[in-house]
């Protein structure tokens, strides 16, 4: 890689940086609070029921993107609704869940038979082939939880500490934990395309779990997670370029290394 | 005439009410026919084994459930003060004792306001020495006051203590005690207690409801905490602490354990 070709990047690298890094900075706040909330199963589960989306998507020939979309909307409200009106302990259900949705997804891809569909691109991600319509969706996402945060984040903090308290201090709480999960469903949705279904959970909660021996303060946690979460993106894409490695793979790697370092440090 | 008058000003300082409320949950029903009334500078103490739906009338009555039949009023605008049972903080979560509290900042207060009220809260309760220790690092009495102080924070006109004394002895309960005694002279707000102990009570307390499902009876404690059997128990300053006697009918068939004597 010269300077020559950093000057004039080609479109889909620039896409590519912008989109990784972005998704990075957005998955910060959200998956804090994944960590908090001990719900890394959920976001495990909604990606699972990412690639459900992708087979329905192509059996409907609808756009892939706005499909995983719509599944994870789908599965989000019906894992709400399931562990309030089941007796099943959540963990249990999210299994259920995230396994059935895959079986599901494999048995409509293989009847469909998609003569140029690359499995592989949504298991492990293609960020390489991100579109600038997802990039425009990217930003909107953006845009959007930092609104939601901007105004609710003492609100999900005290959800988190205890709902009931937080509901007689007047925080509408199911309403925001609803509002909450559609972020994550339609963050999961997008980043799909860059880390892809098996990796996502770990853009969510490395960085957040790598900030927290740093952190004095939920803040604080918040910063570390998007520094280290953008590092990740930037470290992945660069040994994908340096030595042809697989991107999404390779960012997951770097995020997984920061965790390692932070092992290190003596936690507060 | 001078008894209606005595109603008439009751009502105008009521802040809840339950009237014949009953709750079922599926088709078991956990609540049967409950009415209470709870006024302005007064103390409820909700007593009851374990299982007796004090949980479940909390909640319907800070309105986290609509009760199956019957009605629940509080008065418009009331502001609850809440102290939870306990409060599980997982570790990956950052937060020192300051800032758990100003957690309970209302969205449209003052930050100076509300600082410098933490500040007389915390002094009050002596948290000075915790405020920027982890909130997880701190012992379970000292996690009692900081709920209390976070319910306090919201200057209510009720404050709801749900098992406030929970695993603290009789002289952590006693200054508890104290101290929510003082609260409510200075802020003449009501306050609603859930006690799991049968028998020891607050000396203080207006009205005590012994649950079952249903109301099994109700009164008055008898402040013999100052009597000399008692000293002779327990010990000298333990002058917050009462014993509440049940007088109770047929249709109530629960027992009560006899509270053992400490051993010496």
């Amino acid at each position: 890689m010269t300077l020559e070709t950093l000057i004039h990047l080609p479109d889909f690298l620039l896409y590519a940086f912008a989109g990784g890094l972005l998704l990075a900075m957005i998955s910060a706040p959200l998956g804090v609070f994944v960590v908090w909330q001990k719900q890394s199963y959920f976001g495990a589960a909604l990606a699972h029921s990412a690639l459900l989306g992708v087979s329905l998507g192509l059996w409907w020939q609808m756009d892939l993107t706005l499909a995983v979309i719509a599944v994870s909307i789908l599965a989000a409200l019906s894992i709400d609704w399931l562990t309030r009106h089941t007796r099943l302990p959540t963990d249990t259900l999210l299994g259920i869940f995230a396994h059935a949705s895959l079986a599901f997804a494999l048995i409509f891809i293989s009847l469909k038979q998609p003569a140029q569909l690359d499995i592989m691109a949504y298991l492990f991600g293609d960020i390489l082939s991100l579109q600038k319509a997802e990039l425009v969706g990217i930003v909107l996402l953006g845009v959007w939880v930092t609104a939601f945060f901007w105004r609710h984040w003492s609100d999900m903090l005290n959800l988190t500490l205890n709902a009931d308290l937080a509901q007689i201090e007047g925080v509408h709480t199911r309403q925001l934990q609803r509002h909450y999960l559609l972020l994550l469903a339609i963050l999961i949705g997008l980043a799909i395309k860059v880390v892809g279904v098996l990796l996502i959970t770990s853009l969510l909660i490395m960085p957040a779990a790598s900030a927290r021996r740093f952190a004095r303060s939920p803040e604080g946690m918040l910063i570390g997670a998007i520094i280290m979460g953008g590092l990740s993106v930037l470290g992945g894409l660069l040994g994908s370029f340096l030595w042809d490695l697989p991107t999404g793979p390779a960012i997951v790697a770097t995020a997984t290394g920061f965790f390692l370092f932070s092992l290190f440090k003596r936690a507060r | 005439m001078e008894y209606s008058g005595k109603i008439q000003s009751m009502n105008s300082t009521r802040l809840l009410e339950a009237h014949q409320v009953s709750h079922w949950f599926d088709d078991q029903e956990a609540l049967s026919n409950v009415s209470l009334t709870l006024h302005q500078g007064e103390i409820l103490t909700l007593i009851g084994p374990n299982g007796a739906g004090k949980s479940t009338l909390l909640k319907l009555l800070l309105g986290l459930m609509t009760p199956t039949k019957g009605h629940i009023w509080r008065k418009p605008g009331l502001n609850v003060g809440f102290m939870p049972q306990k409060i599980q903080i997982d570790d990956s979560l950052p937060l020192s004792v300051q800032r758990f509290l100003s957690l309970a900042r209302p969205r449209h207060s003052e930050r100076k306001k509300f600082i410098t009220k933490l500040e007389q809260v915390a002094d009050e309760l002596g948290l000075n020495q915790l405020l920027t220790r982890p909130v997880q690092k701190i012992s379970g009495g000292e996690m009692q006051r900081v709920l209390l102080a976070r319910a306090l924070l919201k200057s209510p006109d009720l404050l709801v203590l749900d098992e406030p004394v929970q695993g603290v002895d009789l002289q952590g309960q006693t200054q508890l005690y104290e101290y929510i005694n003082a609260v409510r002279q200075r802020h003449q707000c009501g306050i609603l207690m859930v006690s799991h102990d049968l028998h020891i009570v607050m000396k203080d307390t207006h009205q005590v409801l012994c649950l079952n499902r249903h109301i099994c009876c109700q009164g008055h404690p008898q402040a013999i905490s100052a009597t000399d059997a008692f000293k002779t128990l327990f010990g000298d300053g333990f002058e917050q602490l009462a014993v509440y006697e049940h007088h109770h009918s047929d249709a109530c068939d629960h027992i009560h354990p006899t509270r053992n004597e400490p051993s010496a």
